[in-house]
C-alpha cells in the first residue's frame, strides 16, 4: 500500500472519532437576538396573528401519539399548528441541548426538570409570572421562581411511596400462622408497625404464595433512582424540615449534608433489602421494569414506586393486580410523629417557554399552554388522555384522571391531618452526586461498603459538588 | 492529457474537499473551539481559558478511566490477536470446512455494540446466578467481561485479515525453507510472521482504536457499574456533559485530550510496526 494513502486513512479515521464526539452539539446555526429581559403577560398581549407554527418539545414519549391528536383539535379551533416532538426515554436533555442550539429548530415550549434543570437553561427560560398559566396554579410555590420571575409551571403533580396489594395484605391479615395483632393496613402508621408486619410476612411467604414482601430493590446503573434520589427525598426532607421556607430551597442552598436521618434511610432500605424477592448479591443487575412486574404478577406484596407505575403494571402479561387492589402507604422511616405523614408529592415536570424564540410565537406558545389547562376540550384531553394531576385552580373536583394510583395520590393529599412530603430532592446538588450515592448503596448491599463509610461518602460528595457548582 | 489533469485538479477535488471541511474539519475545529468554553448550546459559548482542562484533570474519575483504559486496551490488543492469528493459521491449512468456519467466526462482528453488550450481560449474569451473584458484584467481573465480549467481537474480523496476509506468503519462499530442512516453527517465525507484518500492522491498529474508544459495549454491559469502576474514556467523557450543570465544556476538554491521546498511540503503533515490515 502506498505510504500517503495508509497515512491518510489513518488520519481520516482518526478526524471521524474525534468528529464524532462534536457532532453531538455541532448543529450550526444564526443565535437568535431576543434578550431576557421579554416577558410574557396575558392581558397586553403581543400579536400572534403572523405566528404559523409552534413547536412543542414533550418529555413523555408513553404519551407521544396522545398530543399529536390535541395538536390536531387546537389547529382546527385556531389555525395554528403545534409541532410535537418527543425526545427518546432519558435523552431529553440531549435532545433539548442540540434543537436550542439552531433558531429554526428550537422548541418554544420545553420542559425543564426542576431548579437544578432550570440552572442549565436559565437563559432560555421565559419570565412567566404575568401569564394566567402561572396565574392559575392553585399552589404558586410549585413554580420555579428566581427573583420576582416565574421561569418554570409544574403541570403534573406525583406522588410517591409505598404500593402494595391489598390482596395479598388481607390473606395475611387473615392467616391463621401471623403473629401479629393487626387487622387492617390502616393500623399500619409507622416503620415500627410496618417492619413487625414485613418480617412477619417473610416468616410465612410460602403460605401467602409470595416469593418475597418486597420487589428488587433494583440497584442497576440508571434504574437506582427509587433509592438515591426518591427514598433520599425523606432524610432529605425532615433534615431541612425546620423554618418556613421551602425544604427544596434549603436543600439546593445547603453546602453541606449532615444526613441527620442515615440511620432511618438504613432502616427502611435494609428493610427493603431483607425482606426481598431477589438475593442481595444479584440486586445490581435488576431493573425498574423487573421489579413492577414482580409486582404485577403478584410475587411481591409491596414496592416503592409513584402513580406513572400503573402503566407498566396494567400492561404486564399475566397481571393479577386488580384495579381496586391497588394502594398506597407512606414510604415510613421511623421519625417521631410520622404517623402524619403522607406520600412524598410534588413534581420534576415544569414547562418552560424560549425567550429566545420571536416573542409572537412566545405568545403563541403560551395561549395553547393556556388553552390545554382551561378549555373543555383540553381539560378532558389532560385528564383522559394524558392521565396528569393537573395542579391547576381551572379543573374541578369530577375532572380526575382514571388511573387508580393517581387516585390514591389525591385521596393521601386531601386526608385530614396528613401532611404530604414535598420533593427535596430536586435540591441534590447533581446528577453525579446521586450515581455516586446508588453506587456506595449497592456495594453497601454487596457487603463490600460499611454503612458508616456510605454515610461519610454521602456527605463528601455533597460538599465536592456543591463547591464544584459554585465555579 | 498529464497536464490538463494537473491543471483541472482543483476542480474534481473541490466537492470531496468541502464535504470533508464541512462534515470534518469544522466539526473538529468547532469541538476544540468549545472545549475552551462553558456552554449550554452552541451559540452562547463563554470562553473561560483553560478552566475545562484544569477540571477535567482534577476529576479523578477521568484519570480512573483512562487507567481503566490502558489495561483494557493492552488485554485485549493482545488476546485478540494472538487468537485471531492462530485461527488464521488454523483456517488456511485447508481443513475440511474452513468457508464455514470462516464465516461463522465472522458473524459476531456483524452485530451491534449495544446489542452484543445486552446479550453478553444475560449470558454472565446468567453464569453468575449460579454463585448468587452478578456481573457489578465487582469490578474484575466487568473487566474480563468487557475483554471476553470484545474478542467475541473483533477476532473473526482480525482473523479475516490475517487470513488474507496468511494466503499472500510467497510459497517459493516457503518450499525453499523446507528444502534447507527448516522446522514449521522456523518457517513461522522466520518466514510467516515478517511477511504478514502488514496485517499485523492494520490489525493492532484497529483493535488499538477500537479498544480505546470502546463505547456501547460499555454502556450496555456494565454503564461503569459497580460505582465508577468499569467506566472507560468515552463513557467517562459521555457522562461528564450531563452529569453536573454547566459540565458540558469540561466533557468536551476531555474529548479533545481523549483525541490526542488516541492519535499519538495509534500514530507510535503505526511507526513501531511499520519498522518491521519486508517488502517481499
Amino acid at each position: 500500500m502506498n505510504k500517503i494513502t495508509k497515512f491518510a486513512a489513518v488520519f481520516m479515521a482518526l478526524c471521524v472519532s474525534a468528529s464524532a464526539m462534536a457532532l453531538a452539539g455541532c448543529e450550526q446555526g444564526g443565535s437568535s437576538g431576543t434578550d431576557d429581559t421579554s416577558k410574557l403577560n396575558s392581558s397586553s398581549k403581543v400579536d400572534t396573528s403572523g405566528v404559523k407554527e409552534i413547536y412543542y418539545l414533550n418529555f413523555k414519549p408513553e404519551i407521544s401519539d396522545k398530543y399529536e391528536e390535541i395538536a390536531k383539535q387546537y389547529e382546527k379551533e385556531t389555525g395554528i399548528k403545534v409541532k410535537v416532538s418527543t425526545a427518546a426515554s432519558g435523552e431529553y436533555e440531549k435532545t433539548l441541548s442540540t434543537q436550542m442550539a439552531n433558531a429554526d429548530t428550537a422548541p418554544t415550549i420545553f420542559q425543564v426538570n426542576g431548579p437544578v434543570g432550570y440552572e442549565n437553561w436559565k437563559d432560555y427560560c421565559a419570565d412567566l409570572s404575568g401569564t394566567d398559566f402561572y396565574a392559575n396554579l392553585s399552589d404558586k410555590s410549585l413554580a420555579i421562581k428566581s427573583g420576582d420571575g416565574v421561569y418554570g409551571v409544574p403541570y403534573a403533580v406525583e406522588g410517591y411511596g409505598i404500593i402494595y396489594n391489598n390482596a395479598i395484605m388481607d390473606k395475611y391479615f387473615k392467616s391463621s400462622k401471623k403473629s401479629t395483632s393487626y387487622k387492617d393496613m390502616s393500623e399500619i402508621n409507622n416503620f415500627k408497625k410496618l417492619k413487625e408486619v414485613v418480617e412477619d410476612m417473610t416468616k410465612i411467604k410460602d403460605e401467602l404464595g409470595i416469593k418475597g414482601v418486597f420487589g428488587s430493590t433494583s440497584l442497576k446503573k440508571g434504574d437506582d433512582w427509587r433509592w438515591q434520589t426518591h427514598l433520599m427525598d425523606l432524610p432529605l426532607y425532615y433534615e431541612f424540615k425546620d423554618g418556613d421556607s421551602s425544604t427544596i430551597t434549603k436543600c439546593l442552598d445547603a453546602s453541606e449534608l449532615q444526613f441527620k436521618y442515615a440511620d432511618n434511610f438504613k432502616g427502611i432500605f435494609d428493610l427493603y433489602t431483607d425482606n426481598s424477592c431477589t438475593e442481595k448479591n444479584q440486586l445490581g443487575s435488576k431493573t425498574v421494569d423487573e421489579s413492577m412486574s414482580e409486582f404485577a404478577l403478584g410475587n411481591v406484596a409491596m414496592v416503592q414506586n409513584g402513580n406513572w407505575a400503573w402503566d407498566p403494571i396494567s400492561k404486564t402479561k399475566g397481571n393479577v393486580v386488580k384495579e381496586d387492589d391497588i394502594k398506597y402507604l407512606p414510604i415510613y422511616t421511623g421519625v417521631d410523629g410520622e404517623e402524619s405523614q403522607g406520600l412524598c408529592v410534588g413534581t420534576e415536570n415544569y414547562l418552560a417557554i424560549n425567550s429566545k424564540a420571536d416573542p409572537a410565537k412566545q405568545q403563541a406558545s403560551i395561549d395553547f399552554l393556556e388553552w390545554l389547562f382551561s378549555s373543555d376540550y383540553g381539560k378532558k384531553a389532560v385528564v383522559n388522555d394524558l392521565g396528569f394531576i393537573a395542579p391547576f385552580t381551572t379543573f374541578s373536583e369530577k375532572e380526575r384522571p382514571e388511573n387508580p394510583l393517581a387516585k390514591e395520590v389525591l385521596a393521601w393529599m386531601e386526608k385530614d391531618g396528613v401532611s404530604s412530603v414535598e420533593w427535596t430532592f430536586q435540591g441534590i446538588p447533581s446528577e453525579h452526586w446521586k450515581e455516586d450515592f446508588g453506587a456506595s448503596l449497592l456495594e453497601y448491599v454487596q457487603g463490600q461498603k460499611e454503612w458508616n463509610k456510605v454515610v461519610e461518602d454521602a456527605k463528601s460528595s455533597w460538599k465536592s459538588e456543591v463547591s464544584l457548582k459554585a465555579e | 492529457m498529464q497536464k490538463s489533469i494537473k491543471r483541472w485538479f482543483p476542480v474534481f477535488v473541490l466537492p470531496t474537499v468541502i464535504a470533508f471541511i464541512i462534515s470534518f474539519l469544522a466539526p473538529f475545529a468547532m469541538g476544540i473551539y468549545l472545549s475552551f468554553t462553558k456552554f449550554t448550546t452552541m451559540t452562547d459559548a463563554k470562553f473561560v481559558g483553560f478552566s475545562n482542562y484544569i477540571k477535567a484533570f482534577n476529576d479523578s474519575g477521568f484519570v480512573d478511566a483512562l487507567w481503566f483504559t490502558v489495561k483494557f486496551t493492552i488485554v485485549s490488543v493482545i488476546t485478540i490477536n494472538v487468537i485471531a492469528f492462530l485461527l488464521a493459521m488454523l483456517l488456511t491449512k485447508g481443513l475440511r470446512g474452513t468457508n464455514g468456519f470462516r464465516t461463522i467466526f465472522f458473524m459476531p462482528n456483524l452485530i451491534g455494540g449495544i446489542v452484543l453488550g445486552y446479550i453478553w450481560l444475560m449470558i454472565i449474569n446468567g453464569v453468575l446466578s449460579f454463585a448468587g451473584l452478578s456481573i457489578t458484584y465487582d469490578a474484575s467481573y466487568g473487566f474480563w467481561g468487557l475483554v471476553i465480549l470484545m474478542n467475541w467481537q473483533l477476532i473473526g474480523y482480525m482473523m479475516i485479515i490475517y487470513i488474507a496476509g496468511i494466503q499472500n506468503v510467497s510459497p517459493d519462499l516457503l518450499e525453499a525453507a523446507d528444502i534447507d530442512g527448516a522446522t514449521s516453527f522456523q518457517k513461522l517465525i522466520k518466514i510467516t510472521i515478517p511477511q504478514v507484518m502488514p496485517s499485523v500492522t492494520i490489525c493492532t491498529f484497529l483493535t488499538l482504536t477500537n479498544s480505546f474508544k470502546l463505547f456501547d459495549q460499555n454502556l450496555a454491559l456494565t454503564a461503569g457499574a459497580p460505582g465508577r469502576q468499569t467506566q472507560m474514556l468515552a463513557l467517562d467523557i459521555y457522562n461528564t456533559f450531563y452529569g453536573r450543570v454547566g459540565y458540558q465544556g469540561v466533557g468536551q476538554a476531555k474529548a479533545v485530550v481523549f483525541f490526542i491521546i488516541v492519535a499519538a498511540i495509534a500514530l507510535t503503533q503505526l511507526y513501531l510496526t511499520k519498522r518491521k515490515e519486508v517488502e517481499s
